[in-house]
């Protein structure tokens, strides 16, 4: 197959050498390549569907024919009971979103402040950065749910004037203490990347430390850590759940009740499906940006 | 004679126990073009950024039109907006459109309001032929236009002096020499000027005095023609030499 075909200069003969677009059509070899690419992509499609309901369906059967496989359907998967107590685990699913707009947005604010306090540099804030960098590396370590007893059983035995007993704030607090140390070093990562040519070309324009941050730094430190941001937004959604043990009746805490009614665990299967509706969508939306945000990158060269 | 806009005297830069810079003395007068030519690592860029106090030197004194800029109870964010500075790499705000890029330091640092700083930078857009580029972000246009933006943006202040580091050496042939005529036209209109360069026959053109730095010294320093055609230095000559077998004079 000669080169030459593709680059057949028959359309372009009756008009200037460096016309663009109108007369093009597919030559031959571009013609042949693309039955070959559909070719390729029947059979590939094909693979795959094969492969798929080979291993799901073997996967499947043994689930279905094992020996406890009545009885797991029946404590598990009783739906008529599931629907039943539907409307009472919404109620309480209502309480997780409550809690993860109220966190969401507290630690957001909390997470920046932190992340601004480690990355300065002057010399007033030294003590602030080192307590800032203790927060972190405390709250980073111990496991949320230790936090959430801690805060929930610790704060009403010291019996402070003036301090709530109220489990419900008292477990937003927890989740938004713990989860504030995560998305302030996601943050400073994002800081720290923004390269120092941009810092000294803003510094060149006359432009305050300050006024750089606001300016320069944090607007593209902000969009690169967007990605992983969204993706503690869904643990948050989940981990809300967590504040059930203080009393708090979520959803996890309502399918709780209900299950322990009547012995049948139909309602945790139910609450999985319903963080599943909100968190399934949101992680999609996450990969998305995340694949815009890495083509934005590489399209952005040397500037 | 009147007070040049720029003076160093026995200027002294060193990073641990390496010395970049040693015993720098020059004076840039009003309206004049000084070129720095030497190797890589001999200390040019370094110098600049002293000059804009982004680093800060060992010893000597920097005088911005008579006054000592190296003085501790000079704030520096005051001086920087007296001084503009394009770099090597561009570095445009990706972030933000041209347009955004040029009022930022004229709205920010100089409270102008945004009609009078875009106004402003349309004029000068229009002035170097990039007016219908107001609207684009950094990364849709080529290496050239960028660093056009990049002067443009640091004109947007009127600065007193400008100072250029190595502003061609990551464009392409064709493109240095749109970004070298948009230099050119600046120093038609008499601005102050010190650059960095490897381009000895943009050099030749724009210059009114030519140094030659090597080791974080200066070697040699006169008119372009003595300098670029009749080096009195053997490193001086060594160096061009070897310029011109890279196809750079």
């Amino acid at each position: 197959m000669s080169q030459e075909v593709g680059r057949g200069s028959e359309n372009h003969s009756d008009s200037t050498p460096y016309s663009f677009g109108g007369s093009w059509t597919p030559s031959a070899v571009e013609l042949e390549r693309r039955i070959a690419r559909k070719a390729r992509g029947r059979k590939n499609s094909l693979v795959a569907a094969a492969s798929s309901a080979l291993v799901l369906g073997t996967l499947a059967t043994i689930i279905v024919t094992s020996p406890g496989w009545k009885n797991l359907s029946d404590t598990f998967f009783k739906w008529a009971y599931g629907f039943e107590v539907l409307p009472k685990i919404i109620l309480g699913f209502g309480a997780n979103v409550f809690l993860t707009v109220v966190a969401a947005t507290s630690v957001g604010i909390l997470g920046l402040i932190l992340a601004l306090v480690r990355t300065s540099r002057s010399p007033a804030i030294t003590p602030f950065r080192i307590l800032a960098t203790i927060y972190v590396d405390v709250f980073r370590g111990i496991p949320m749910l230790l936090i959430i007893l801690l805060v929930g059983f610790g704060i009403p035995a010291l019996r402070l004037k003036g301090v709530t007993n109220n489990v419900f704030i008292l477990g937003i607090c927890a989740v938004i203490i713990t989860y504030s140390a995560y998305v302030a070093e996601v943050i400073r990562s994002g800081i720290l990347t923004v390269h120092p040519s941009q810092r000294a070309a803003a510094r060149s324009l006359g432009l305050s430390n300050f006024q750089t941050l606001r300016y320069v730094v944090l607007p593209q430190a902000l969009r690169r850590v967007t990605p992983p941001l969204l993706n503690d937004l869904v643990s948050l959604i989940k981990d809300t759940g967590l504040v059930s043990i203080l009393g708090v009746t979520d959803a996890i805490r309502a399918a709780q009740i209900a299950s322990s009614r009547s012995f049948n665990y139909t309602p945790y299967v139910m609450a999985a499906g319903i963080f599943l509706l909100v968190t399934i969508p949101l992680t999609r939306y996450t990969d998305r940006t995340l694949r815009k945000s890495i083509d934005r990158q590489n399209a952005q060269g040397l500037a | 004679m009147s007070i040049p806009v720029l003076a160093l005297e026995k200027v002294r830069k060193a990073f641990g126990s390496e010395v970049v810079l040693e015993d720098i003395s020059i004076i840039v007068p009003e309206h004049t073009a000084t070129v720095f030519i030497g190797a890589s690592g001999s200390g040019k860029s370094t110098l600049l950024r002293c000059i804009n106090l982004l680093e800060q030197i060992d010893d000597g004194v920097i005088r911005l039109d008579g006054a000592d800029i190296t003085d501790p109870s000079v704030d520096p964010d005051e001086i920087r907006r007296k001084l503009g500075m394009v770099f090597q790499s561009f570095n445009l705000f990706p972030h933000m459109s041209v347009v955004e890029n040029i009022i930022l330091a004229p709205m920010r640092v100089h409270s102008k309001s945004r009609e009078e700083a875009i106004s402003e930078a349309l004029e000068l857009l229009d002035r170097f032929g990039l007016r219908e580029k107001a609207e684009q972000y950094p990364d849709r246009l080529s290496g050239g236009q960028q660093q056009r933006v990049a002067i443009i943006r640091s004109l947007a202040v009127k600065p007193r002096l400008l100072l250029l580091d190595e502003i061609t050496s990551a464009l392409d042939p064709v493109l240095v020499n749109e970004v070298l005529s948009t230099v050119r036209d600046l120093k038609e209109h008499g601005m102050t000027m010190l650059l960095a360069t490897h381009e000895m026959g943009f050099a030749k053109q724009v210059a009114d005095e030519v140094c030659f730095l090597e080791h974080g010294r200066i070697l040699e320093w006169g008119k372009p023609e003595e300098i670029l055609e009749n080096p009195k230095k053997p490193q001086t000559k060594e160096f061009l030499k070897r310029v011109h077998e890279a196809g750079r004079l």
